[in-house]
């Protein structure tokens, strides 16, 4: 099956401007995201994660190279079609007082709403759907500010389905949640990129879970720059182990996970008695 | 239901604050002259439709100005402690003021300024507060943070407070106590003659405010989010700085500097309504504002043969409202 490319970026260098010249980023980056399919963007801290999600979502201008969102260049979008056609999840964490999940959700309709922001059905359907999607049913008329960190997230994502855009943003959407919230976000996020049809695109560190997960991977270092593929192509082609392997972690290429390694962690406790 | 109440409660304060004041006027009497019946010329009608009645209008739309324009300023910075005076709008009014009066001290006594003397300070308080305006604006192009923002009118503040100072110093005794007398406020420096244009003016703000009620809903995600669904951050953000601009310009050079209502009373509010939604809490504010403003004056004219600075009542209500806030939020965090 060959599948249809959503977003394609070329030679894309991203990165930031500033009065004494360019600081760049990421460099010369060419890769596609494509309809149906779950991508995890996998990287160390500072690697430029944020700044190509920022990139991609249109809150910051790439320093060079092309992205074509639908078959047209992204800066042809103007803010409302935007708003139709990507919706993000940050890691910011909105300070909301006295906002029901409801309403939040609510929220994601505003690409769609007129001057006063009044709901049709069509937009209530649409919340209802996004409400039902994300399962949070039961919070719906919580306060957003009594959510835990998993709720609240998945309240957020639940803005993303009501915004009704072909492509999701998410950044670290997995950080500082429990390891069941965890895998519970991801198979959302995996089922709806299958079952909806969405292109979804999210940067995580839970490497474990990005790889059992996902479609496709990107992988991004300072250094090595950007190399994309399945789970098994990066595996099958070493980048998996170059991009993460330090002293302390082995690669089990036959299930393509990290370990511990045990050898590491002996030593780990005889430098101590040493000390 | 709540609306109802605010709106009864309006109605009721709006005519305690003309039965109450210096002179002891019998409420009959002060609804017959009101509705044109008896004393067409007497000492009585001055005080009632010359004095009480625009006091009365000034206080409760000088409370809706300030309520809303704190309410657009906590949205915008996402603040729940900023407000017009802590921006720096006010004390650039102020610094307009100050140079007007201390700078004409003679001319513009204290005992009741003359026809000129009032122009003179309001073109100052305009000129005052739109130019910490287009400062803010300025900054607001390089400092895409409204927390940097929000800092940057918390300095200007302080060294527009500097320079009044300095002018304080430098002015005449008499020039000196007519700004101090300013700048303890006051509802009764609107004269019958200037309410329709004090009306127009707080009027066309306050629609301002209100046709921005979806842009407001949406900013309170922040400012990534607000971007992502459709908003144009620059526009919405220059529009909201000329609102609250000219609401607290023009309530500032009527009434002075009045601390409080705009930072307490949104809070009061939220507290009322337990909504998010603008919609809801834009109406409210102008309401609750209103209510806030005449309760305010009411406590100035309360007490008999001498009338209180706004400014010794103002925070009796907004210090509790704000050390609850403050408190709320420290519990939250544990």
């Amino acid at each position: 099956m060959k599948h249809t490319e959503t977003i394609k970026v070329e030679n894309l260098t991203t990165g930031y401007r500033n009065s004494k010249g360019e600081k760049c980023v990421t460099n010369s980056l060419c890769a596609s995201l494509y309809f149906g399919e779950l991508t995890c963007l996998l990287g160390p801290n500072g690697a430029g994660k944020s700044t190509l999600l920022r990139t991609l979502a249109g809150f910051q201008k790439p320093l060079s190279g092309s992205i074509t969102v639908s078959g047209k260049p992204l800066s042809d979008y103007s803010g409302r079609e935007l708003a139709r056609t990507i919706s993000v999840v940050l890691t910011e964490k909105p300070l909301l007082e006295n906002m029901d999940v409801e309403t939040l959700v609510g929220l994601g309709r505003a690409p769609y709403t007129g001057f006063w922001g009044r709901f049709t059905p069509a937009d209530r359907e649409a919340i209802d759907r996004a409400i039902d999607l994300a399962g949070i049913e039961p919070l719906r008329h919580r306060m957003v500010q009594s959510l835990s960190d998993g709720e609240r997230q998945k309240t957020m994502i639940a803005k993303a389905f009501a915004q009704e855009t072909p492509v999701i943003f998410l950044d670290e959407p997995t950080a500082f949640l429990d390891y069941p919230s965890k895998v519970e976000i991801m198979l959302l996020l995996y089922s709806l990129a299958h079952k909806m049809n969405k292109t979804i695109f999210m940067s995580t560190h839970d490497l474990d879970m990005a790889m059992q997960l996902s479609d496709c991977i990107w992988l991004m270092d300072k250094k090595l720059g950007v190399r994309t593929g399945t789970h098994a192509e990066l595996t099958e082609s070493g980048d998996i182990e170059q991009y993460f392997l330090r002293p302390g972690i082995k690669f089990d290429k036959k299930d393509g996970l990290f370990k511990i390694d045990l050898a590491i962690k002996k030593q780990a406790i005889d430098n101590e008695t040493e000390l | 239901m709540k609306f109802v109440i605010l709106c009864v409660s309006l109605v009721l304060l709006f005519f305690a604050n003309l039965f109450v004041g210096s002179v002891e006027i019998p409420p009959q009497q002060v609804i017959d002259i009101l509705f044109n019946n008896g004393d067409p010329d007497g000492p009585l009608r001055f005080i009632v439709v010359g004095s009480r009645l625009p006091q009365a209008i000034t206080a409760a739309l000088a409370g809706a100005a300030l309520t809303v324009s704190g309410l657009m300023l906590q949205t915008a910075f996402r603040n729940p402690l900023a407000g017009p005076s802590i921006l720096g709008i006010t004390s650039g009014s102020s610094l307009g003021v100050a140079f007007v009066i201390l700078f004409l001290g003679g001319s513009v006594s204290a005992a009741g300024y003359s026809w000129g003397g009032y122009a003179a300070i309001l073109i100052g308080s305009f000129v005052g507060s739109i130019a910490i305006m287009g400062l803010l604006l300025l900054f607001s192009m390089w400092l895409k943070n409204d927390l940097m923002l929000l800092i940057a009118g918390i300095m200007v503040g302080y060294l527009t407070s500097s320079v009044i100072t300095l002018l304080n110093y430098l002015s005449t005794a008499e020039g000196v106590h007519g700004y101090a007398m300013w700048g303890m406020g006051n509802f009764n420096g609107v004269a019958l003659g200037q309410i329709p244009m004090f009306s127009i003016a707080i009027g066309a703000g306050l629609l301002l405010s209100i046709l921005m009620v979806k842009p407001l809903n949406i900013i309170l995600l922040g400012e990534n989010y607000a971007l992502n669904l459709g908003i144009r951050m620059q526009w919405v953000r220059n529009m909201l700085l000329i609102t609250t601009g000219l609401l607290t310009s023009v309530v500032t050079a009527f009434c002075g500097p009045i601390s409080f209502i705009g930072l307490a009373v949104p809070h009061v509010v939220r507290m009322i309504f337990r909504v998010s939604d603008h919609r809801i809490i834009i109406p409210g504010c102008i309401l609750t504002g209103g209510v806030i403003g005449l309760i305010c004056n009411l406590l100035c004219i309360l007490p008999e043969n001498i009338v209180l600075p706004l400014n010794g009542v103002t925070p009796l209500i907004g210090v509790p409202v704000i050390m609850y806030v403050i408190f709320k939020e420290r519990f939250k965090k544990r």
